[in-house]
């Protein structure tokens, strides 16, 4: 048979997450420290440094996440953060695209920048996790 | 010409194994292939010659994917909206994605010739590029031909030293070691003890003081080797074999004008088969035929059906792995277990050609410990009067991620920053810029599919096997990650196999 197309009905609109503006140093908005500390292992050891490092590249500088042929989760407002210690995993070991950092940073670094999303972006996962929570999720 | 090459144990080298043949009438048959990109405008323009009704549903606006280029007046948009515009001058190019092709990548060097596309060498290496080193050297950068030649001859001097005083064990002696020495000498420039220093023969490896000339002032004047202690300390050495690998010996080349000119080369074969800006979401099957749900890219809610009997999906894994697929789990596990590497490629224009005028650097690569890592010169036009593209940062790893971090005014910025460090022109030479951080990207979240060892003995195979209708190509579905024979050999190998399965049913 040939090819067919056909157009179907409008979806229903989705709803869009609200989002916390959030402001950073008093230098350009919302950027990395630009530090590029090394090329095998990242230096920065502060949470809220390392995500304008690494992450927001993806998760946007406001953890809006974002949307093409495919989309990065939003990590504001997220219920997906709630257990430190799969948010900890993922970072560790990837999921699906996202790549593993497990072996680019360490178990504090991971901890430090768990600890900040989860306490940011309108979040307010008041547990903290240690060095030691991250280790168990390795492999 | 591959049959001979195959007399000669030449095609062990690749599996290409020739143009495709798909024999056989596949009866009216229909596939509906997902993006064009090189696996898909490949696979349409093979399917098409078979017989097969094609059509090819693409996220973007225009065909190519990955081989992409970017010209004055183009506007790219990053996930997160940030948005550039490209001032390149007219005639002047920059390839954010593939930019070299090997010779050795026999099919997409048969479908240039094919289509038609001019292809030109593109200069790998030049012994007059720099190697740089932050803490070394006083942070200057050397030239590559020096550190090759002091690293070669200093080794060659140990090596003849040990040999000489016989503290080499078997299996080297007698007729090997006198031969042994000699090698030694030729390939490191030694003199007849066996000795690197500076004279005629090192500095015509490694370069001179000053260059032989003509008439009275034209003795040259021979320079001093590098200590090999500052050689080692440096780490440079890490750079001298890029152009040893088989992926990057010489020959190697790019189209002229472009890179995109093999994606354009297809959309003039194949275009008319192609629908533009349209977004997948699902893809389904039954017994009897595939669907695929689409929408438009560019936003609204309406949603569009495409039935085929079968199809070629060519997303690549890091946006499929979002799509729904009526697929075996071991096909949905194997699309999920490939993350994507980060690269960032910056093309910056130049007012001059300053590295050839000021610095006599006619293409190839300098090397830098700097978070750009490469600043690469272009392959052509050389001489020109006027502007240039400079490769002013490509990178992978940690520094990718932080320059795709950065906001696209950042990049460039650092960028300039670093490059001035080897190239102080850069700052009165510089004009306009894009960069693209392949993460960024919103039609591929990433630059490859990067496979680890178990990933492969895990999931490779049921990634590439038909599922009832559907079958996979692209990069991912290689052994050749990143490069456009992966994703061109795939197409071949994926839809042989569906040909084979349709010519049996």
């Amino acid at each position: 048979m040939g090819i067919t197309s056909v157009s179907h009905i409008t979806r229903p609109a989705r709803c869009i997450i609200s989002l916390l503006a959030l402001s950073f140093s008093a230098a350009a908005a919302q950027t990395s420290d630009g530090s590029f500390s090394g090329p095998v292992r990242f230096g920065q050891q502060d949470g809220e440094v390392i995500y304008r490092t690494i992450c927001q590249g993806c998760h946007m500088p406001s953890g809006e996440g974002a949307v093409g042929a495919g989309a990065y989760p939003a990590l504001a407002n997220s219920p997906s953060l709630a257990v430190a210690g799969y948010a900890a995993y993922v970072v560790v070991n990837g999921s699906r695209a996202m790549p593993p950092f497990g072996q680019l940073l360490d178990d504090n670094q991971i901890a430090a920048v768990v600890n900040y999303v989860r306490m940011h972006f309108g979040n307010t996962f008041t547990d903290v996790m240690t060095a030691s929570d991250v280790k168990s999720t390795r492999h | 010409m591959y049959r001979a090459m195959a007399s000669l144990g030449f095609a062990a080298e690749s599996t290409y194994k020739g143009p495709l043949k798909l024999d056989g009438d596949p009866k009216g048959a229909s596939v509906v292939i997902l993006g064009a990109g090189l696996a898909g405008l490949v696979a349409a323009y093979e399917l098409r010659k078979a017989g097969y009704h094609v059509r090819v549903l693409e996220y973007n606006e225009r065909a190519g994917g990955r081989c992409w280029s970017f010209r004055g007046g183009d506007r790219y948009r990053e996930m997160g909206g940030f948005e550039q515009n490209c001032e390149f001058d007219d005639g002047l190019y920059f390839n954010p994605g593939p930019w070299r092709i090997p010779y050795h990548h026999h099919a997409i060097l048969y479908y240039c010739r094919l289509l038609g596309v001019a292809l030109e060498p593109f200069i790998q290496v030049n012994y007059n590029a720099y190697i740089h080193a932050q803490a070394a050297f006083g942070g200057r950068p050397q030239r590559f031909r020096q550190i090759l030649a002091d690293f070669q001859g200093h080794i060659a001097e140990l090596l003849a030293k040990i040999a000489n005083q016989n503290m080499l064990d078997l299996p080297v002696s007698g007729e090997d070691k006198e031969l042994l020495l000699a090698a030694l000498r030729s390939w490191g420039a030694l003199d007849s003890n066996y000795v690197y220093r500076a004279n005629e023969f090192t500095s015509d490896r490694r370069g001179y003081d000053k260059d032989p000339g003509g008439g009275l002032s034209g003795q040259p004047v021979p320079s001093q080797p590098l200590d090999l202690s500052d050689i080692l300390r440096s780490h440079v050495w890490r750079r001298l074999s890029a152009g040893n690998t088989y992926e990057f010996q010489s020959t190697m080349f790019q189209p002229v004008g472009g890179m995109d000119m093999i994606a354009k080369a297809f959309v003039r074969e194949v275009g008319d088969l192609i629908q533009f800006n349209t977004k997948v979401t699902a893809i389904k099957q039954d017994e009897r035929q595939v669907t695929v749900v689409h929408q438009n890219a560019k936003g609204g809610d309406s949603v569009s059906t495409t039935m085929a009997d079968w199809c070629l999906c060519t997303i690549p894994l890091s946006v499929l792995s979002q799509i729904e697929m009526t697929v075996g789990k071991p096909m949905i596990d194997a699309i999920s277990a490939v993350p994507y590497a980060a690269a960032v490629k910056i093309g910056l224009q130049f007012k001059r050609r300053f590295w050839e005028t000021d610095e006599s650097i006619y293409g190839g690569i300098s090397y830098t410990d700097l978070p750009i890592w490469q600043i690469s010169y272009p392959s052509s036009n050389f001489g020109a009067d006027g502007k240039g593209i400079v490769l002013a940062a490509y990178t992978f790893g940690p520094y990718a991620f932080e320059f795709t971090a950065l906001s696209p005014v950042e990049r460039l910025k650092k960028a300039i920053e670093y490059g001035a460090q080897i190239h102080p022109q850069y700052l009165v030479e510089y004009e306009n810029g894009v960069s693209v951080g392949w993460h960024r990207v919103p039609w591929v979240l990433g630059c490859f599919g990067t496979w680890s060892e178990s990933a492969r003995e895990q999931h490779y195979q049921n990634l590439c096997g038909i599922d009832g209708r559907v079958v996979l190509a692209g990069e991912h579905a290689s052994y050749l990650p990143a490069w456009q024979e992966g994703a061109i050999l795939s197409a071949h190998d994926a839809i042989s196999r569906l040909h084979k399965r349709v010519i049996a049913t």
